[in-house]
Formats: C-alpha cells, sequence, structure tokens
C-alpha cells in the first residue's frame, strides 16, 4: 500500500471528485459560465482541504455539457490551491493521449503540489473523444491496454526502451520530470463489472471501481474477482488499494437530500446520457443497503461502514456536483463531511 | 402522446404499404398524437459501433433521437429468413440496453405466408423485453395474399389495425397514468 501512498492505519480515505460536467441547474435552468464552473471546481478542492478531505478528482471529457476537457491543467491549478489534499484525475482517457506527455503532465503537478498526484486511467464512456483527436474507435481496447501498459513501464523506468502498435519506439529515452517519491500511483478505473474488474486483477493495479446504483452486496462480487485475479497473476492483494465511488448527497433527513438531489441527478443523466435516472431506481438509494450515499450524516456514515465492512476497500469518491448542483450547496455538504461524516468515518476505520 | 412509427425494411412494399394504413388510422383517429414514421428506406443509416445514440451524427442520429423521445412505437417489419430485417436489428443495436423503458411497442407484421407467424414470438418480443418495453401482446399478421397492387384488400385486416391502434393508445395512455401516479408517490 505505501507504493500508492495509502496508509492503513488512517483508516478509509475520503475523497471527492467531478466529472467536469458544465449543465444548467434544472431548478432555474440557468447554467453559469465555464470560467465560473472552472473557478469554483479549484474553489471546491481548496475548501475540501481545508476540511480536511483526503483526496480531490477531476475527470476528462471532451463531450458537449462539460468544462474539464483539460483537466490535468485544472489539476495543476488546484495543486498550486492546496496544501495536504491528494490530486488526481477521475479519470484520465489513457487510450488517446500520449503516455509520454500525459506523464510529464501529472508528474509535475505531482513536483508543485509536493507529491500528492495520482492518475486514474479509464477507457471513457462515451467515444467523441475518438473523432476530436484522431483516432479509430475500433482500437478501443488495444489502444487502452497498450497506452496503459506503457504509462505504467514509465512510472517504473526512468529510461524507457519499448515499441508498440500505436506509437513510435522509444529507445533510451528519458521520461522526465520525475515524480517527488520514485513514482506515482496510477489506477485503473472499472465501470462496474467483474469482467472489467478482473483486468485490473490481471495487471495488478489498484481498482477505482465505479458504483452508479445497485446494492453494495453485487459490487463486492466485483471486488473479490479483482482481487481474487491479482491473487492467481502472482500479485498480493493486501498491497493494491481498492477505491470506490458513488453519487453523494447529505441533508437533514433522508427526505430532504433525496428531494434535493434528483432533479440533479435526472436531468444531467438525460442530458449527458439519453436517458433519466428512473424514480423507482432512485429511491432504492434511501436502502441501506445501496451504493448511492444519500441521506443524512448519520445513515450515510452508517451507509459507508457497511460498505467498508463489505469491501474493505481503502478510498471512497463521492460525486455530489453532477448535474448543474449550485456552488452554496456543495460547499454546504463539504461542511458537513468535514465536521461530521469524516471523524466518524476515521474513528470507525483507522488502525484496522 | 408521441408515437414513432418504424417501416423496418429498406426493399419491398408490403410493410411500407401496412404503415401508411397505420398512420392514416393514428392521424385521422387520434388527431392529438403527435405521430412520426421512419420508414427506414428513406435515411442512411450506419452500423451500430456500440456508442451512446447521442454521438451518433446524421440520419442514424435523428433517427435514434426520435425512437428515444417516443412514449409508443409502432413497428413494422416483414420476415427474412426466419426472422427481422437486418436493418430492424440494428436500429435496436444502436438503442442503449433500455431504450424501451417506459414505453409502449406494438407490432404490424407482414409475410409471404402464414408460416412465419410465429416468428415474431421467437425472433422481436423477446428483443423487445429484453430493452424494457411494454408489448402490446396482439400483433397484426398479414401475409402475401391480403395485399394486391400495394394495397390491403382484406377487410379483416383494417379490423385488427384499428384494433392495435387503439390498444396501442389505450395502453399508452393507461401505462403513463400507472406511471405518473406512482412516481407521485415518491416523496422527492
Amino acid at each position: 500500500m505505501e507504493k500508492y501512498r495509502i496508509d492503513k492505519s488512517k483508516g478509509l480515505e475520503f475523497g471527492i471528485f467531478t466529472l467536469g460536467d458544465h449543465i444548467p441547474n434544472p431548478n432555474t435552468g440557468e447554467r453559469i459560465s465555464a470560467k465560473q464552473r472552472l473557478n469554483e471546481i479549484v474553489e471546491l478542492a481548496k475548501l475540501s482541504d481545508q476540511a480536511g478531505i483526503d483526496f480531490f478528482g477531476v475527470g476528462e471529457s471532451h463531450q458537449e455539457y462539460f468544462a474539464t476537457q483539460a483537466h490535468s491543467v485544472i489539476l495543476s491549478a488546484i495543486a498550486q490551491a492546496t496544501e495536504n489534499i491528494k490530486i488526481g484525475s477521475t479519470s484520465t482517457i489513457i487510450s488517446t493521449s500520449d503516455p509520454v506527455r500525459v506523464y510529464e503532465d501529472f508528474a509535475t503537478v505531482d513536483l508543485i503540489s509536493d507529491g500528492r498526484a495520482e492518475i486514474i486511467c479509464g477507457r471513457a464512456s462515451r467515444v467523441g473523444l475518438y473523432e476530436l483527436l484522431g483516432y479509430n474507435l475500433r482500437d478501443y481496447e488495444a489502444l487502452f491496454e497498450e497506452r496503459f501498459d506503457l504509462l505504467l513501464k514509465i512510472n517504473e523506468e526512468e529510461v524507457v526502451n519499448w515499441s508498440g502498435e500505436y506509437r513510435e519506439p522509444l529507445k533510451n529515452a528519458k521520461i522526465l520530470p520525475r515524480p517527488k517519491n520514485e513514482s506515482l500511483p496510477i489506477w485503473r478505473a472499472v465501470g462496474g463489472t467483474p469482467a472489467s474488474a478482473m483486468k485490473a486483477g490481471y495487471a495488478g493495479v489498484p481498482m477505482m471501481l465505479a458504483t452508479l446504483g445497485g446494492p453494495v452486496s453485487a459490487f463486492k462480487n466485483t471486488i473479490d474477482a479483482y482481487r481474487e485475479v491479482a491473487e492467481r497473476s502472482g500479485f498480493d492483494p493486501a498491497t493494491l488499494p481498492v477505491g470506490t465511488t458513488s453519487f453523494f448527497f447529505a441533508a437533514e433527513s433522508t427526505q430532504e437530500a433525496m428531494r434535493e438531489m434528483y432533479p440533479y441527478i435526472n436531468e444531467g443523466m438525460k442530458l449527458t446520457n439519453g436517458q433519466g435516472f428512473p424514480k423507482q431506481a432512485f429511491a432504492h438509494g434511501a436502502d441501506p443497503r445501496s451504493v448511492i450515499n444519500v441521506g443524512s450524516p448519520q445513515e450515510i456514515i452508517e451507509k459507508i461502514l457497511y460498505q467498508h465492512e463489505m469491501y474493505g476497500h481503502q478510498r471512497y469518491l463521492a460525486q455530489m456536483d453532477f448535474g448543474g448542483v449550485p456552488f452554496d450547496k456543495l460547499m454546504k455538504n463539504v461542511e458537513i463531511i468535514g465536521n461530521e461524516i469524516l471523524p466518524a468515518i476515521r474513528k470507525y476505520t483507522a488502525n484496522k | 402522446m408521441k408515437i414513432v412509427g418504424i417501416s423496418g425494411s429498406i426493399v419491398g412494399s408490403k410493410t411500407k404499404t401496412t404503415m401508411n394504413y397505420v398512420a392514416e388510422e393514428i392521424t385521422k383517429k387520434y388527431p392529438d398524437a403527435d405521430f412520426t414514421l421512419l420508414d427506414l428506406a428513406d435515411y442512411q443509416i450506419q452500423f451500430s459501433d456500440g456508442r451512446n445514440y447521442l454521438e451518433y451524427a446524421g440520419d442514424t442520429g435523428y433517427v435514434t433521437k426520435t425512437i428515444m423521445e417516443a412514449d409508443a412505437i409502432v413497428i413494422g417489419t416483414p420476415i427474412f429468413q426466419a426472422s427481422i430485417p437486418a436493418t430492424l436489428k440494428n436500429i435496436f443495436d444502436l438503442l442503449p440496453v433500455n431504450a424501451f423503458r417506459d414505453k409502449v411497442i406494438s407490432m404490424f407484421v407482414t409475410a409471404g405466408s402464414a408460416k412465419h407467424y410465429l416468428v415474431i414470438e421467437q425472433q422481436l418480443k423477446p428483443i423487445i423485453s429484453y430493452m424494457k418495453g411494454q408489448i402490446v401482446q396482439s400483433y397484426v399478421f398479414i401475409e402475401e395474399k391480403d395485399f394486391h397492387q400495394k394495397k390491403i384488400v382484406n377487410d379483416d385486416v383494417f379490423f385488427r389495425i384499428e384494433r392495435l391502434v387503439e390498444d396501442t393508445i389505450v395502453l399508452t395512455e393507461t401505462y403513463t397514468k400507472i406511471r405518473e401516479a406512482k412516481e407521485d408517490k415518491y416523496d422527492f
């Protein structure tokens, strides 16, 4: 775990992440400017840092209704604006970027932030960026696998000799700068199915698992599959961090949290995915067995502790800004996390 | 109520002829319904490559978005090689897995002979069910001998079309009411 800068004695890490969506507030129909959205993301990272939150992530997305196409540039601004919080990508689409440039960027962010940068690599749930950046969608899997492997190699070796199908070979190439502490934590983003998680297991890399909806027990199966495959592939699962992500919204009561959150999730899904979030499915979010962390602070604490008991994971990332949630509500949530949720989670998960 | 008709083949005339009758029945008897007929022969539609339906451009994007906005879909299809035509299957492949959630689907089927009657039960209904559609269980099956010179010549077919259109509208209205009542019960 040390390699990935995880200190288990401190308990479950709690982070916040954004996909960088830039969506009109469904209650008012108004959309803030891209400039304001980006400033607020940096501001949210600062507040998260001050609240003692462990991690802040910004994802790369190139489609309409998003503002974080240049996510590493934003992370660089966050590196400068924050002191202690770990920062990373949620996620970087390595398939359509040169791993050398990605490594240069994140090693730089790591130095600016004094050793706080991480990379989470994903395959993209949307594919518009293939056309935009000049790649063939038919190479979707092969591009990811080759480039992810190369990124891991660059992370291990300062001087790289490499050849592959989708990039010119590297001969005694020195990839600089190097991160502050030898290597960067590099995770693989996984979309929820065991088949996808097993790929992270084969590679023996940390897994960040998106859990959009459904029971915790279903995602436990996915995590078990990941650890089993990692072990069979010669890795020690005890050294490999697991993280999960899910929707998050805290308010005075469950009813209030559900009422406040639903329009954002529903409208946001409609605009970015083409289908709303069915009320029937969202109603399950109130159930203690659900992966959706919506409710009163006490209910959320109990949910996260239950998830931790089931998953044995090292980091939870909350998505609370999806669908045009206004900044004052995000600030309020950061305050609740810092004052109520973090102390309880640390109390029960530290030194385990 | 948005109703979209699909004429699922780019060759032949029986399905197109049938869907024209269906269109007339809907627009004449239910003028408040917003009806669009998509004759696949009129569009250049690419094969599905797995992307989200919002990401398709041109005709493909128009057809997928129009279907996704519908409350009810009336599908017209011939039977080819004991199944539905590839052009219609491609439409399903272009859409998300839950594309027909909260949509009512009815089917108008044309074929060379009565031997093809059960193909829909085995080939089309399972796809609609998988995609979460509310199926109007009875379908209209029309065979070669019911057509003459691009017209339907069997009066019983008109009655069957009338009934299925009515059932489709009634089920859509009912289903919408049930869903709204159910959603109102949630306090969010």
